[in-house]
């Protein structure tokens, strides 16, 4: 008998019982579907932490002031002032750095006619838009002469924009007053969207750093330093040379703690990444375990319908089926109940997620893999558990078989 | 001419718990084709045994069994159920239907385990359903219909593979007096028109008398075997 033979005959005789054959599959449905939902939620939760970590630019490595103590007190990362812009200088020197941006920000109101917003104004270099991976939309980002010069001018972010500039006017080469201090707009930043953290990052105004140091905040030191490796290989020993020039320049001997620290967005990223695999692994093993509860079930009902069918069985055996063929016939049908009921779950589960994107705006997004992965699955659930109800239908002894009530 | 059956000695005895049961004791017995035959006995007699053996679901404990001239005493399940398939059919008391399932799909059945294709086995089956009357039931469900016309759908399904021989175990045994005289009529039919061989087990005489040669079993042996001279119509 061909496959296909078997499985028609397999089809027919779940149709006979369409409403024991839909209940066996509810199992294999649930799990499956209960797999896809979580998976979507897990991967979509992944995915955007990664894209947000990587849409804060390539390769970077950030350096930011140590603690400050005070009276005894720790006041935590951030609070000393120590880092300078020449601390940048010498590091953009380093092997193996791309570029280097200092840092500057604050958070103030800025004013543009009759519109005022409160944004985050960061002061950077020219350099800052290559270590974010930020492109410029409209006009033109400021070039070294503006550094150097400290000139008044400025580069908004897409929300900024939105706010002050509700009208959907230019902005380019209107004033905005940051502090008091009138700045021109030269140009305008593509939009970033969400951090990772939630924070929205197009909510800024870039201004180069010494404008910022001196107009606006006027202190010698930066926030931090922003740092590009020149590839993902780069990062470990550039941070080890940038703790080393910076101890040196700091005069930091030890047992002395440094008074910076250096991160790497590689290595958050990996540990977000790593958290998300333990995450689909768990996920993977609850789903294994609700599958093989399903499977379970089908071994279940195919016994009872073996049973019930008893009578059946030796009427096919009488008409010419051999016991291979029963066996065949039985397993056919427990793969079709549990494929079907799979692939109703990655249905149910496509729904499911779409419904609590819909929900929750949470992102999603079902791997193909795991779609793949579960109907399989789901089939070899089928095999597994269908085999020794087969096997018993298929040992029956035929005289028993058709006398059986 | 090859006889249908053939079988000489034929011994079957079953092993129940520390006792040993006798169900046939040294059978001998030869149909012809075309012959119609019943076997009557009482419940005990081996008539049941002999049918299962003659129909190779079961096997023969000692002796030997010539089916359409070939040697199938020894046959492995797998070979008796290829024969099952292609040259024996069977008639059941219960008829034994496929529940929720239509007549021309019940009657297609066998042809799907010889691997008929689809649309060869869609004429036959057809073509067997006229053969007994009930074409214009094809595609109802076998619950929805009588007895009598259940059975009907069940000889046609014996008669799919063109058998060398149909068994009949009890045939009318549930069906009232009237249907009963339709199928045994039918079977009578058959068996004059098609030239069917058949073998009807039964212990009603009145279904026996539309048979041509009567053979009693009695206690694992055949105690009558006789011409039928006056036979029902």
């Amino acid at each position: 008998m061909t496959i296909k033979a078997t499985v028609a005959l397999a089809l027919a005789a779940l149709v006979r019982n369409k409403a024991r054959s839909l209940l066996t599959m509810l199992g294999i449905v649930i799990g499956v579907a209960a797999v896809i939902v979580t998976v979507a939620i897990g991967v979509g939760a992944r995915t955007s932490v990664q894209q947000s970590i990587n849409s804060l630019g390539s390769n970077l490595i950030v350096v930011q002031p140590g603690s400050v103590t005070q009276t005894g007190a720790r006041g935590g990362f951030g609070t000393a002032s120590t880092l300078t812009p020449d601390d940048g200088l010498a590091l953009a020197k380093l092997p193996g750095v791309a570029a280097v941006s200092p840092l500057v920000s604050l958070r103030t109101q800025v004013v543009a006619g009759q519109n005022n917003w409160q944004t985050t104004i960061a002061g950077v270099a020219p350099t800052y838009t290559f270590v974010r991976s930020w492109g410029i939309d409209q006009g033109r980002f400021f070039n070294d002469s503006d550094v150097a010069s400290a000139s008044k001018v400025a580069v908004l972010g897409q929300t900024v924009i939105t706010e002050l500039f509700p009208n959907g006017d230019s902005p380019l080469g209107q004033t905005v007053i940051i502090k008091g201090v009138p700045y021109t707009v030269i140009g305008t930043l593509t939009a970033l969207g969400q951090s990772g953290m939630g924070q929205d990052q197009d909510d800024t105004v870039l201004v180069p750093y010494t404008s910022a140091m001196q107009r606006l905040t006027g202190l010698p030191t930066v926030n931090s330093l922003m740092i590009s490796a020149n590839n993902a290989d780069a990062i470990d020993p550039v941070q080890a040379s940038i703790t080393q020039l910076l101890e040196q320049r700091h005069r930091i001997v030890p047992p002395e703690s440094d008074d910076f620290q250096v991160r790497n967005l590689q290595s958050i990223a990996q540990a977000a990444s790593q958290t998300g695999t333990i995450m689909e692994l768990l996920l993977a093993g609850v789903a294994a375990v609700s599958l093989i509860v399903g499977g379970i079930g089908i071994m279940n009902i195919m016994l009872v319908s073996v049973t019930e069918r008893t009578r059946e069985i030796g009427l096919r055996m009488s008409v010419g089926a051999r016991a291979a063929t029963i066996l065949r016939q039985f397993l056919a049908e427990s793969i079709v109940l549990s494929t079907i009921g799979g692939c109703i779950g990655v249905l149910a589960g496509g729904i499911g997620t779409l419904l609590v994107a819909w929900l929750t705006h949470w992102p999603t997004a079902i791997p193909p893999q795991w779609v793949l992965a579960s109907v399989a699955f789901s089939a070899m659930v089928g095999i597994f558990f269908g085999y020794y109800p087969a096997r018993q239908a298929a040992q029956l002894d035929p005289i028993e078989a058709l006398r059986f009530e | 001419m090859t006889p249908v059956v053939h079988v000489a000695a034929l011994r079957k005895t079953y092993v129940l718990g520390e006792g040993r049961v006798e169900a046939l004791r040294g059978v001998d017995l030869t149909l012809q084709p075309g012959e119609f035959v019943a076997v009557m006995g009482p419940s005990g007699s081996g008539k049941s045994t002999f049918m299962h053996i003659v129909g190779l679901l079961d096997t023969p404990s000692a002796g030997t069994y010539a089916f359409e001239g070939s040697d199938v005493s020894h046959l492995s399940s797998d070979a008796r159920a290829d024969i099952r398939g292609r040259r024996l059919g069977f008639v059941f008391q219960a008829y034994n239907l496929l529940p929720r399932t239509s007549a021309l799909d019940n009657v297609e059945l066998p042809m799907v385990y010889a691997g008929v294709h689809e649309a060869e086995r869609r004429r036959i089956a057809l073509e067997k359903l006229e053969l007994v009357g009930i074409q214009h039931l094809a595609a109802h469900n076998s619950n929805q219909m009588s007895g009598g016309q259940q059975q009907r759908v069940a000889i046609a399904r014996s008669l799919v593979n063109d058998p060398g021989l149909i068994l009949a175990d009890e045939p009318t045994g549930a069906l009232d007096t009237k249907s009963s005289q339709d199928i045994m009529r039918l079977f009578t039919r058959l068996n004059e028109e098609q030239g069917m061989t058949v073998m009807l087990v039964t212990h009603e005489p009145e279904v026996a008398a539309y048979a041509r040669r009567i053979v009693t079993f009695r206690d694992g042996l055949i105690t009558g075997d006789v011409l039928n001279e006056r036979r029902a119509a």
